[in-house]
């Protein structure tokens, strides 16, 4: 994203013919409403977060079931009769245990369960939960961070956009994953601590931190780009010769123009550090046991790929379907606040 | 020792115990393993006849093909300490003595190897003569002589052997030689006569378990050319049947035949069948699995994964051997800090923990059994005894969580956080899930802390790390109770802040430590009531509860079709010479 995408209006300069036009955010959702693809995956997305938000009533009412707790020596009903949830090989030298697979059944381990004799279903929503939440916060925690800092650079210049560029090269400098499993490793045993405030090694909130800290850097120096280019603009110069505050420009003329770019950029970023937490999870650095992400639950059926390859593909597929339909919303986001894009459109 | 990958910082304490073992007086100490293990109860086990076998000229020859995930390290046998590679040291070095390399019980005992005979003892435990056979070379053409014997047991010093601290620390001059490494002077303590061909061994103290020390690959007897550091990936010369050709731990390993070999006793060195045996590195155990399949691999290293073992167990059920091992896995609990300082909290582990529950995380009822004490099954000194098990009895049958809770109410500790610290292999990984869900049932607030198997031992000794529980095994180094409750639970291998501090729960029981003891002064004399003292030593262990000891695992040794003759030490596993590919 650079500043050519971005709505080059003197947003405080005319509220008068702004009331007279549909303005640029109207016209913009109107975009976004008659993109199909981008409405479908919005749907698509919305269900899939509406699905993970009822894990709890899943869990309790349907299932009757513990997410979390192992239940290796259980048994649950499948065609009427008692089974094992970790069945015993009983053939051969009768080596290896097989947990239940999926029985289609919402009420008994509909997707079957994992090597803890856990439901996958139930799993799967709650992990859904937490994956959805990681890569939300952190992507708005690091939208947020970074325009504070890539518009601060940018508009102010001088040492402190060169102290801030510096910074962002450095973080940059280190490849995204290392650098999360880095910070993962270190924190997970002792946790985080910040004057007062201790959050414990198996806290989300620890590879929500890590996420949005490592990719602060990737929104805000397109962000300082784009201010760097507007500060120069004609509407800019007319509010500082004027005598406007700076805090008042920010706010009036070059907020308004970069957040469109935020807004691009945050179901993009959503679905990139889902991605990311999927990864650090599903290296055993994400999401601690006993609590699940899609990326933990994939960890949790390798073991198990070659007799319950359900445990890896369901989350997997979660992940591959919210990942495509965020990437989908992004572009028909960027589309709608494109004007160029619009106009190409148009044409 | 631990299980397949042993971490080398282990030594250091293990054995201060075993100094303890070389108290004094005393007399002729059993030199065959006197500990006269009890049954094993293998009935599952493949591992072939104990009755010594003729060699059978028409299966000589081949190649028998090996694949691991990776390289086991260093090939000096004075360093290295995997089982990856003591197996093959069986096939190629020699101590003055070795255990039987027969299948079953019989592989416990010690025979004479480079030496003619047992050693003649005298001065009442502390001084070992040995007399060495004659006509022996090295690999390099080099004749055996006592130089080298000598040289051998200096170099366990001066390479800094991992149980050289341990071990052999009982020789005259190793406390010197343990502090001072490369001025080591141990001619006090091992005497060579060239001329009358004996090594003479003075101990500081008796120690009635040396022969089993100088049965394991770190005495192994070197040309006293060898280099006075760790030899790395240089393969040094052999007195077994097959010497290593070449080296890259990044690929493979090769052995080939040592023309000098002349086989002395097939008890102690028997000859090796396929002409040569190599060892590739770097497939998944997927893939090694897949090949042993496929007949393009003739054994895999590694544990199958557990979503294969229905399959081997299935259509390949002819080419799976399945052995008992004396070992076990077990929770330590550190008794010096909350909460598992206070009794009632650590029996409360020991009374809710779902033995069953783990033997299947193992992978099911074949490939392990639940049990109750330290002493593995079978093994010397074992008493079949169960303080925690629902219902009472002599074996374990299911947990009892009421009373675990109970137990936990009444300790005043329901709500403590718990980091349980396991290594983040699968199977680990997995059981330490369970114990996480288990200790949450009872009241606690469990959180996993899976970190990497290559750091996690020495992690968990270390005081500094603040370990409250941790998951962790232990496989015998030699057939003797010692091995398991002087070594992981006496005072002396307690060391604050050390990551050489093998008494992980930090257990320091005066009343336990004198029985301890006593039980090692007894060896001296007769190791069985010996072993019968160890059977209490355990039992009043397990009463104090610093330890919740979970499964006793089998090993799957997968083979190829053609191979023939498999054969289970249960010392040191399949005997890989003995296969045949022909």
């Amino acid at each position: 994203m650079t500043s050519d995408t971005s709505i080059a209006v003197p947003a405080g300069s005319s509220a008068r013919r702004r009331r007279s036009s549909a303005g640029p955010w109207r016209t913009a959702l109107v975009t976004l409403r008659r993109d199909r693809v981008a409405m479908i995956s919005l749907g698509i997305f919305l269900l899939v977060v509406l699905a993970c938000l009822l894990a709890p009533v899943y869990e309790h009412s349907v299932a009757h079931t513990d997410a979390f707790t192992s239940n290796i020596s259980g048994t649950t009903i499948v065609h009427g009769k008692p089974s094992p949830v970790l069945a015993p090989s009983s053939t051969g030298l009768g080596l290896g245990v097989t947990p239940i697979g999926p029985t289609w059944d919402l009420h008994h381990y509909f997707l079957g369960a994992d090597g803890q004799g856990r439901d996958v279903m139930a799993r799967l929503l709650f992990g859904g939960r937490n994956s959805l939440l990681i890569g939300g916060v952190s992507a708005l925690i690091a939208c947020g961070v970074a325009t504070v800092l890539g518009v601060a650079a940018g508009y102010f210049g001088g040492v402190l956009d060169a102290v801030l560029s510096r910074l962002f090269d450095v973080v940059w400098a280190f490849p995204v994953y290392l650098l999360a499993i880095s910070l993962s490793v270190v924190l997970l045993t002792s946790g985080l601590t910040v004057g007062p405030v201790h959050i414990e090694g198996d806290s989300l909130w620890l590879p929500i931190l890590i996420i949005a800290v490592i990719y602060v850097p990737y929104v805000a120096r397109p962000l300082r780009g784009q201010v760097l280019s507007l500060r120069g603009r004609e509407f800019i110069q007319a509010g500082v010769g004027n005598g406007a505050s700076d805090l008042r420009i920010l706010r009036k003329d070059v907020l308004p123009n970069v957040m469109p770019t935020v807004l691009v950029f945050l179901p993009l970023m959503t679905a990139l550090n889902m991605l990311t937490e999927s990864a650090l999870s599903f290296l055993s650095i994400g999401v601690q046991p006993p609590n699940a992400s899609w990326g933990t639950i994939i960890n949790d059926g390798l073991g198990l790929l070659y007799t319950r390859p359900m445990v890896t593909v369901a989350p997997g597929l979660m992940i591959a379907v919210t990942a495509v339909t965020l990437n989908l919303l992004g572009d028909g986001v960027r589309s709608a606040l494109d004007p160029k894009a619009r106009l190409r459109g148009a044409a | 020792m631990q299980p397949r990958r042993t971490s080398l910082a282990l030594a250091g304490t293990a054995l201060v115990v075993l100094a303890a073992a070389a108290c004094s007086g005393g007399s002729t100490p059993k030199a065959s393993g006197g500990s006269s293990p009890g049954a094993s109860g293998s009935s599952g086990s493949s591992g072939g006849t104990s009755a010594p076998a003729t060699y059978q000229t028409q299966h000589r020859g081949g190649t028998l093909h090996l694949v691991a995930k990776s390289a086991g390290g260093t090939l000096d046998p004075m360093v290295n300490y995997t089982l990856q590679y003591w197996q093959l040291y069986q096939a190629t070095y020699d101590g003055l003595l070795a255990f039987t390399k027969r299948a079953g019980q019989a592989s416990f005992t010690v025979v004479p190897d480079l030496a003619q005979s047992m050693p003649k003892v005298t001065d009442g435990g502390r001084t070992y003569t040995f007399t060495l056979r004659k006509g022996i070379r090295f690999s390099n053409g080099a004749p055996l002589t006592t130089d080298d014997v000598v040289a051998s047991f200096k170099r366990i010093f001066t390479v800094s052997s991992p149980t050289a601290g341990t071990f052999y620390n009982g020789i005259v001059g190793a406390g010197a030689c343990l502090k001072k490494p490369a001025t080591c002077d141990l001619s006090q303590g091992v005497v060579g006569d060239r001329n009358a061909g004996t090594v003479t061994i003075h101990l500081t103290n008796p120690d009635p378990e040396l022969p089993y020390k100088l049965a394991v690959p770190h005495a192994s007897i070197l040309p006293k050319s060898a280099p006075p550091k760790d030899a790395g990936t240089t393969p040094i010369p052999t007195t077994g049947p097959y010497k290593f050709a070449s080296y890259d731990p990044n690929r493979a390993l090769k052995l080939v035949r040592n023309p000098y070999f002349k086989q002395w006793s097939s008890d102690a060195q028997p000859e090796g069948y396929p002409d040569e045996i190599d060892e590739t590195f770097g497939l998944t155990v997927e893939s090694e699995v897949t090949a042993v399949e496929n007949g393009q691999a003739d054994w895999v290293f590694d544990p199958p994964p557990t979503d294969r073992l229905n399959e081997i167990g299935t259509k390949y059920a002819a080419q799976a051997h399945v052995n008992p091992l004396t070992a076990v896995w077990y929770l330590a609990m550190n008794t010096n800090l909350a909460p598992f300082d206070n009794l009632k909290a650590r029996q409360a582990v020991n009374w809710a923990v779902d033995r069953n529950s783990v033997v299947r995380q193992y992978g099911g009822q074949n490939l392990a059994a639940p049990v109750c004490t330290m002493l593995p099954p079978g093994f010397p000194g074992h008493v079949d005894t169960c303080d925690y098990t629902k219902g009472g009895g002599s074996t374990w049958t299911a947990p009892d969580v009421a009373k675990a809770r109970q137990l936990v109410q009444q300790s005043g500790t329901a709500g403590a956080k718990i980091g349980v610290v396991v290594t983040d292999d699968e199977v680990n990984k997995s059981i330490g899930e369970y114990v996480q869900s288990m200790l949450n049932s009872i009241g606690y607030r469990a959180t996993l802390k899976p970190i990497s198997g290559n750091i996690q031992f020495t992690y968990i000794q270390n005081t500094k790390n603040k370990v409250q529980i941790s998951l962790t095994s232990w496989y015998q180094d030699y057939p003797a109770a010692s091995d398991f409750l002087d070594v992981l639970l006496s005072c002396a291998s307690f060391h604050p802040g050390s990551d050489s501090s093998i008494n992980i729960s930090g257990f320091c029981d005066r009343s336990v430590n004198a029985q301890m003891e006593q039980a090692l002064r007894t060896e001296r004399t007769s190791m069985s009531q010996a072993n019968a003292l160890w059977g209490k030593v355990d039992q009043a262990v397990m009463k104090q509860a610093p330890v919740a000891p979970l499964i006793t695992p089998k090993l799957i040794d997968f083979t190829s079709k053609r191979v023939g003759n498999y054969q289970f030490s249960k010392q040191f596993y399949m005997l890989v010479s003995q296969l045949w590919v022909k």
